[in-house]
């Protein structure tokens, strides 16, 4: 692949996280290099979406640093982590059911319009020139993913597989640095799986996005990853490219279960 | 000298090129080509895509392409395809359109049967397919992208960017201007302009090769016919490799000067036609088909009082809708319903298709459905039927306005001369026929007979009028043991204009009588069953519910109902019927790519199931191979029930 991964941009240390007594996540290190495509896995309750949250700044883990691009950030809001590059999809889809696909991934650019509410209202001088550039790039998003034919259609009449394309589509619009998507494929059919890893693959190719994903389809996990960490029970139990952690014993032990 | 030369041959506009420039001379500032881009719709002035097709043709003479040379063309209609066509013509090379959703195998018999040695497709996906088959074309030399797409690591050094090529071509023409001007002089009408594959319905496909001056005249006369000028508008939604295509968007957009519009992408053509509103439409059968069904479907979902006016006005435009366009005299109180009814349905209606502004609207490919003709027509669109072939440019018979006939063709188009031959089969001759199949001369000589006229294979009588009716293929028309005429295609094509059923096999010639696969619309039953509560899983097992088979006996039995009353064909009444297990598909041969069934494979492949319908069985096990669209195979496996339908006897028509 001509692709090329580059520096660590992205640097989490000794993160622990933890909500009352319960221990969510232990001690946990690991980096995102710029242009990877890097994959959480772990059996349920491991601690991936939350590893994702503290990512982005949802969740504030009680110990540990977050180095990105040079930076470290402590108690990041996520408005603030949006603002930094990052933009994530969701386990359970969370777009806005009644409005069109267009309006939904205009969404996405809410965070670049500079203009105010009273010129946006009016749709005047500088607002409408704004808003005209965000459909343009609204558009070039729509003709990645391929979507035209939806364009108008309320996201709430399309089918799942779509959606979670969507959904997609509307981090893309952010022009994100680092994309998280939470389980993108789940609970889709293998032709929706081939698709989303196609354009999954084509962002991080053509676009250069670096991508955090968390995903349980091992085959998909194991043919898109550059590197892949392991957690269970909110602890890294393993961390590599895809060949060496599938004969991980530790891994093989978390997914398979051992005798003891 | 040379001037006098060249401004004498741009002043004969027999050739494409010809045509191109004096376009741009006359009317350089009229939109020539739209494309929708982006959300947004984009034009090209006559004037720009003169400009783009110079700079392409310098820049594919680089390349090495000459006078004679055979161009590839393969992607959905986009305005820098077309171009191609006009930029090879210029150099008096000859264009070759292929069939877009061809997987890799198929095209290598064009490649290899033209010779090609430069392809300029669409995108990766069909680069991907050419790099596929590469080997075993060793002639193709270069491959032209449109789309730059995903393009980006591909190394190879044949692969070049259609942008890199015009700019270099422009560069180019810009400094050596006569060497262009020079090869348009040279192009006569009468060389080949374009090199069209057939489907391939009998044996391998063959290149028809097609004169500027063939396509021209066709064009003209089309164009003459039904008064098209540069203020029409036209969607390019069908294969370029289709010669109606070739036609209506490429040869008589040039000899009218009207506008082109390409749609974003496959999937939204309905969207784009609804903003764009063409004033000149064509369509296959099977698009209005689809288009009636949608419609159909829609107002099933619709609220009581939507339906009851729907179905009302529709009863009107029944009785009087048709007549009103052909300017019959038509009762004031019909009149009135008629004009409330457009106010009320017609005019949403076409509205909602995208139909509003069409003043004539053609169909062309196979046989239309009466009554699927009939409505398009009794809503007020002057939709038209055209008949002609790959061989005749698509250009035989049209149907004059006000004269239109639900069971014919129309009149022999201007300057078309028709005879029907003994066996009954339709002969043609004019300026429109090909000039021959590309080295393929025993083709030719078996096609065109000694005193130069063109064998269609279609079976078909003129009628008193010297309209032209066509019955059937004629190595098609059989007969039944009891020596009754058996005209596959007509029952056919009764049984798919009922919304459930896609497609329907008949069989009959040398059998005491006629059975029929079918195949369930799966938009429409799905619907059906839906609103019914009938769970189903997918295509076969919704094919196999034995609601879904009443539904469908009551389809054949209403078609039985109405072949009984014509003394021809009542013997020819469906007696025995079945629901195939999977879509007849193009992927597994069983249709062309211009989706017409083959009715010879269909016949091989599920013999069994053919025998258990004559042998009077009342199931037959079968399992059939699929291929998918990425050309891995599975398989189907069904258990398929065979009815019995009742049939009807002759019913006597009354003189009237």
């Amino acid at each position: 692949m001509a692709r090329q991964i580059g520096e660590v941009i992205l640097d989490l240390k000794n993160i622990s996280l933890a909500f009352g007594g319960v221990k969510a996540l232990t001690d946990i290190s690991f980096d995102v290099r710029e242009h990877e495509i890097r994959a959480i896995i772990g059996p349920n309750g491991a601690g991936k979406s939350s590893m994702l949250n503290v990512i982005n700044g949802v969740y504030h883990p009680q110990q540990g640093e977050i180095i990105f691009r040079g930076e470290h950030r402590k108690d990041m809001d996520t408005h603030e982590a949006a603002a930094a590059g990052f933009a994530r999809t969701f386990q359970n889809i969370a777009l806005f059911k009644g409005m069109s696909v267009l309006d939904n991934l205009m969404t996405g650019r809410n965070l670049k319009m500079k203009s105010n509410f009273l010129q946006h209202a009016l749709w005047w001088g500088p607002a409408k020139r704004e808003e005209l550039e965000h459909r343009r790039k609204v558009e070039e998003v729509i003709d990645f993913l391929e979507i035209e034919h939806i364009r108008k259609t309320p996201v709430g009449r399309l089918p799942y597989g779509l959606q979670k394309r969507v959904e997609l589509g509307r981090a893309l619009a952010a022009e994100p640095q680092i994309l998280l998507l939470d389980e993108p494929m789940a609970g889709m059919n293998v032709e929706e799986k081939q698709d989303m890893c196609r354009f999954i693959l084509d962002v991080n190719d053509q676009l250069g996005t670096t991508i955090v994903l968390i995903e349980h389809d091992m085959g998909v996990v194991m043919d898109i990853s550059d590197r892949v960490v392991v957690l269970d029970y909110g602890k890294k139990i393993g961390d590599g490219v895809p060949d060496e952690v599938k004969n991980n014993p530790e891994v093989i032990a978390a997914y398979l279960g051992t005798q003891h | 000298m040379t001037a006098a030369t060249s401004s004498d041959s741009t002043d004969r506009l027999d050739t494409f090129p010809r045509l191109l420039l004096a376009h741009a001379r006359v009317r350089g500032a009229r939109p020539a080509v739209r494309e929708k881009d982006l959300g947004i719709w984009q034009s090209w002035t006559w004037a720009e895509a003169a400009r783009e097709v110079r700079g392409m043709a310098c820049g594919l003479a680089e390349l090495g392409f000459k006078r004679g040379d055979r161009l590839g063309i393969i992607g959905d209609n986009r305005p820098r395809l077309y171009w191609a066509m006009c930029a090879a013509q210029m150099l008096g090379g000859i264009p070759v359109p292929m069939y877009q959703d061809a997987v890799a195998q198929e095209m290598t018999f064009v490649l290899q049967d033209a010779g090609i040695h430069i392809a300029i497709v669409e995108d990766q996906e069909q680069v991907d397919k050419l790099l596929e088959v590469k080997d075993q074309c060793p002639e193709l030399l270069h491959i032209i992208y449109d789309d730059p797409r995903g393009m980006r690591h591909y190394s190879q050094p044949f692969l070049h960017g259609l942008d890199e090529v015009i700019a270099a071509g422009t560069i180019h023409d810009r400094n050596h201007a006569d060497f262009l001007d020079a090869e348009i002089a040279l192009g006569q009408p009468d060389d080949t302009a374009i090199m069209l594959y057939t489907s391939g319905t009998t044996g391998k496909p063959k290149g028809v090769c097609q004169t500027h001056g063939a396509l021209i005249s066709a064009a003209q006369g089309g164009c003459g016919f039904d008064k098209l000028g540069d203020n029409d508008e036209v969607l390019s939604y069908l294969p370029m490799a289709w010669v109606g295509d070739n036609l209506f968007s490429y040869a008589q957009a040039l000899v009218a000067g009207f506008t082109v519009n390409c749609p974003e992408s496959g999937d939204t053509v309905m969207t784009d036609m609804r903003e764009i509103g063409p004033t000149f439409y064509f369509a296959p059968p099977r698009v209005f088909e689809n288009m009636l069904t949608q419609v159909m479907i829609r107002m099933e979902d619709a609220g009581a009082i939507k339906r009851k006016m729907f179905h009302t006005f529709m009863a009107v435009a029944k009785r009087c809708g048709a007549d009103i366009l052909d300017g019959r005299p038509v009762s004031g109180k019909d009149r009135l319903l008629y004009a409330l009814g457009n106010l009320l349905v017609y005019g949403p209606l076409k509205n909602v298709l995208g139909m509003s502004r069409i003043r004539v609207a053609y169909t062309a490919g196979a046989a239309i459905g009466p009554d699927l003709f009939r409505f398009y027509r009794s809503i007020g669109i002057n939709l038209k039927q055209l008949y002609g072939q790959t061989e005749t440019c698509a250009y035989v018979c049209l149907q004059p306005d006000r004269q239109i006939k639900f069971d014919s063709v129309g009149l022999p188009a201007p300057g078309v001369e028709i005879k029907i031959a003994d066996n009954g089969e339709i002969l043609v001759k004019g300026p429109m026929l090909l000039k021959e199949y590309y080295q393929r001369p025993d083709a030719t000589a078996e096609s065109i007979n000694a005193d130069g006229y063109f064998m269609t294979g279609d079976a078909g009588f003129l009628d008193e009028d010297g309209h032209l009716k066509i019955i059937d293929r004629a190595k098609d028309v059989g007969k039944l043991n009891n020596g009754a005429m058996f005209a596959p295609n007509y029952i056919e094509n009764k049984l798919k204009f009922f919304s459930y059923i896609k497609e329907a096999v008949a069989f009959g010639h040398g059998r005491d009588e006629v059975c029929a696969f079918i195949n369930i619309d799966m938009g429409a039953v799905g619907n059906w069953a839906e609103r019914r509560g009938i769970p189903y899983a997918g295509y076969t097992d919704l094919a196999l519910k034995p609601e879904v088979y009443q539904l469908i006996q009551e389809c054949v039995e209403q078609v039985n109902a109405d072949l009984a009353h014509d003394a021809m064909v009542a013997d020819t009444q469906v007696h025995r019927f079945l629901v195939l297990h999977k879509e007849l598909d193009p992927d597994d041969d069983e249709l062309t790519r211009t989706r017409k069934v083959r009715r010879n494979f269909v016949a091989e492949k599920y013999a069994v199931l053919i025998d258990a319908l004559y042998g009077g069985k009342a199931s037959q096990f079968i399992e059939t191979e699929v291929k998918f669209e990425d050309g891995r195979k599975g398989k189907v496996a069904a258990d398929l029930v065979i009815r019995d339908v009742k049939t009807f006897p002759l019913v006597s028509r009354r003189a009237a």
